[in-house]
């Protein structure tokens, strides 16, 4: 307990540092909300085994390595394999948690359309973000949240006005690296990041968001993210989470979205990097007939630890909700998936759909795959399904006794597996280049053309 | 091409096989018939190399060499070809990604050059024609959402790409209409040739009025009971497998 205690303290003087940087810059409000979810986190601790939302990830590396919040080099940096330049209407760069506007670009907005850096407007027009940010992704009960409710400091704002159509998809780039320095200890610390996202989407209006956190390096640093999502009636918000990591960092997300009447809201969360990923998305169905769709493909091996925590609130009626989990388990990792769907006393007619399907290449993986109905009302249609296996040893055989070696029979199904969520990737260089180093961690030298 | 001794094979305790004596040359087109749970299909798989059986006794040579040693992949590449009776279903690979997967990896093997795309669309859209197959098919997944024909001349196509030296049939004809059949049997018979054998597993004799097979053999209980000509299988579509059982249920009790 004391050294748990001891590493608050370290956040402790991290936090009272924040607070006295810079505070004229920033409105009241702010650090109310902030001293109130540091207040939170002290409260609340990191998280441990003990926890049932916490019972298969173990967050001691986390604990046990000491942080410091993350300064940036002002230079050029080799992002171009991770730029969606060619497609993208806006880019955010961010590297460790900060702005850079010299890696940005953000000339093809469409009229009316905010994509801006939070600290940009919480130093200018704070009043735009007020009503909203922290309003949902909740800092009482949740540590990570907490944590980086009172650190905040930058990342994305995101606003589309009603009756606006945005075609192409906006670019959020979230890069970090301990090269690129942290900055108050002279390197013993390890770098930390907090970003911070608030997309909102106005009435009858359409968005298409991605989210992409990449390594430089092969290196440990920690990123805790929280993104709050808002979509009005009618509005249609297709969201993207790719997180490639370097294998040695630690990443926790919590992804908050809420839906008006009649809004459509698909995610594709892809986890390929991280020594230690956890996932929070939560869905709140707050208006009749709102739908969603979450997709979730992880593909760990080594030592890696992913897991996925999903919850969908159904609080009217008639809403859809359709969620589909794909792993890939090999070496020795583990990988969690926690799918939570609720439905509301008021939810009549819901519909519900949840199918977590893993595949455990190596007989040191090892899945945790918890499904959980808490149905309050009894007219709505639920299933729910898990499937943990190997290969199908019919296909393995079908595709032998037509020539092709074991290997290569077993890559190519287990391409096969994945293929289904990719094929859901609607932005083409997303889709290609996970493909692409998906078949490439398999050791298969097609391309995914040819495949499919 | 293929002689198969006394071969036999059980699944867990129970023993399928008991026994096989076969002995097929080039050019030549073996029936083999029989009851449901006769062993027609271990014997297909085993030849194949299906790892669920276990070979108790017996040896199978194919062109002079011990068949049962080779995984399955190398004696698909050696030109062993099974036509599955249940075809696989393999959402997210193409039929095409798969035939030229299989095609290269079998030229490889003879120390032949890699098909280029072109080469082999050239290659399977004259071999499509045989089967009558559509070509949008190429780009669907493998067997997915294909109808019962689809899939069995999709397995007749295949066999035309790979072009096996062996191939062996197993209940291609079942669960067929008429003018499949007809199209199946038709390719089947294009692909004969004085240095292909065939050996076509069936349960009834209707294929054998398209595809007339040089012998027929009557598998029953994991043995061949009776072997014979054409006559042998209008003779059992006439009378069923009843009386051969009787007569090789008698035969075993004189020797005993």
């Amino acid at each position: 307990m004391l050294q748990v205690a001891e590493k608050l303290d370290s956040y402790r003087v991290d936090f009272e540092r924040i607070k006295r940087d810079s505070a004229d810059r920033r409105p009241q409000w702010i650090d109310h909300i902030r001293t109130a979810a540091f207040g939170r986190f002290v409260e609340l601790g990191f998280p441990t085994t003990r926890l049932e939302d916490w019972k298969y990830t173990n967050v001691a590396p986390i604990v046990k390595t000491p942080f410091a919040r993350a300064g940036q080099a002002q230079r050029m940096l080799p992002i171009e394999p991770f730029t969606l330049e060619e497609v993208a209407c806006a880019q955010l760069v961010f590297v460790n948690g900060q702005y850079s506007s010299d890696l940005s670009s953000l000339e093809k907005l469409p009229e009316g359309t905010i994509v801006s850096s939070l600290a940009t407007v919480l130093a200018g027009n704070s009043a735009s973000v007020e009503a909203h940010l922290a309003q949902y992704a909740s800092y009482h009960d949740q540590a990570f949240v907490a944590l980086n409710t009172a650190f905040m400091e930058d990342g994305a704002f995101v606003s589309i006005p009603k009756d606006t159509i945005v075609e192409a998809p906006i670019h959020l780039l979230f890069i970090s690296s301990a090269r690129l320095g942290p900055a108050d200890d002279g390197g013993s610390s390890a770098p930390v990041s907090y970003p911070r996202n608030l997309v909102l989407v106005g009435s009858h209006s359409q968005a298409r968001i991605i989210e992409s956190y990449v390594g430089l390096e092969h290196d440990v640093y920690f990123t805790d993210v929280v993104t709050e999502i808002v979509g009005g009636e009618n509005a249609a918000i297709d969201y993207y989470k790719v997180q490639r990591e370097s294998e040695e960092a630690l990443h926790v997300a919590t992804v908050q979205a809420q839906l008006g009447r009649s809004s459509t809201f698909s995610s594709h969360a892809i986890d390929l990097g991280g020594a230690l990923v956890r996932n929070d998305l939560n869905v709140a169905l707050e208006g009749e007939g709102a739908e969603c769709t979450l997709n979730g493909l992880y593909m760990v091996t080594g030592r890696q630890h992913v897991d996925n925590h999903t919850r969908i609130d159904h609080v009217q009626p008639h809403c859809t909700s359709r969620e589909l989990y794909k792993g890939i388990l090999d070496g020795k990792s583990r990988g969690v998936f926690s799918g939570k769907i609720v439905v509301h006393k008021a939810a009549q007619k819901t519909d519900a759909k949840q199918a977590n399907k893993n595949l455990l290449l190596s007989e040191d993986a090892v899945i945790d795959s918890k499904p959980q109905l808490e149905i309050f009302n009894n007219d709505v249609k639920c299933t729910h399904g898990t499937t943990i296996g190997q290969h199908d040893q019919e296909a393995i055989f079908y595709l032998r006794s037509r020539g092709v070696d074991l290997a290569a029979a077993r890559s190519l199904l287990t391409y096969a597996f994945a293929s289904e969520l990719l094929g859901r990737i609607k932005v083409a260089p997303v889709r290609t280049r996970l493909a692409a180093l998906l078949l490439t961690r398999l050791g298969n030298g097609s391309t995914p053309e040819e495949i499919l | 091409m293929l002689n198969i001794k006394n071969l036999h094979a059980k699944v867990g305790d129970k023993e399928i096989l008991r026994g096989i004596n076969l002995v097929v040359k080039a050019g030549e087109i073996h029936a083999v018939m029989g009851p449901n749970g006769s062993g027609k299909t271990t014997l297909a798989h085993l030849l194949a190399g299906r790892d669920s059986y276990e070979v108790t006794a017996g040896e199978v040579i194919y062109e002079g060499k011990d068949l049962l040693q080779m995984p399955p992949e190398e004696r698909a590449r050696e030109g062993v070809f099974l036509a599955f009776q249940y075809p696989v279903e393999i959402p997210g690979v193409s039929t095409s990604y798969f035939l030229k997967a299989a095609v290269n990896a079998t030229r490889k093997h003879h120390g032949l050059e890699e098909l280029d795309a072109i080469d082999f669309l050239n290659l399977i859209k004259e071999k499509m024609k045989l089967v009558e197959l559509d070509q949008g098919l190429l780009n669907r997944p493998l067997n997915e959402g294909f109808s019962g024909g689809e899939k069995k001349r999709n397995e007749i196509f295949q066999m035309a790409v790979l072009e096996p030296k062996l191939a062996i049939l197993d209940e291609t004809d079942s669960g067929l209409d008429i003018d499949a059949l007809r199209i199946i049997a038709n390719g089947i018979d294009a692909l004969r040739g004085p240095d292909r054998a065939m050996i076509l597993i069936t349960h009834y004799q209707r294929l054998l009025n398209y595809v007339t097979p040089d012998f027929v053999h009557v598998l029953s209980e994991g043995r061949i009971v009776k072997s014979g000509g054409r006559a042998l299988a209008l003779e059992l579509e006439a009378k069923g497998y009843d009386w051969i059982k009787a007569e090789a249920d008698l035969a075993q009790q004189t020797i005993v």
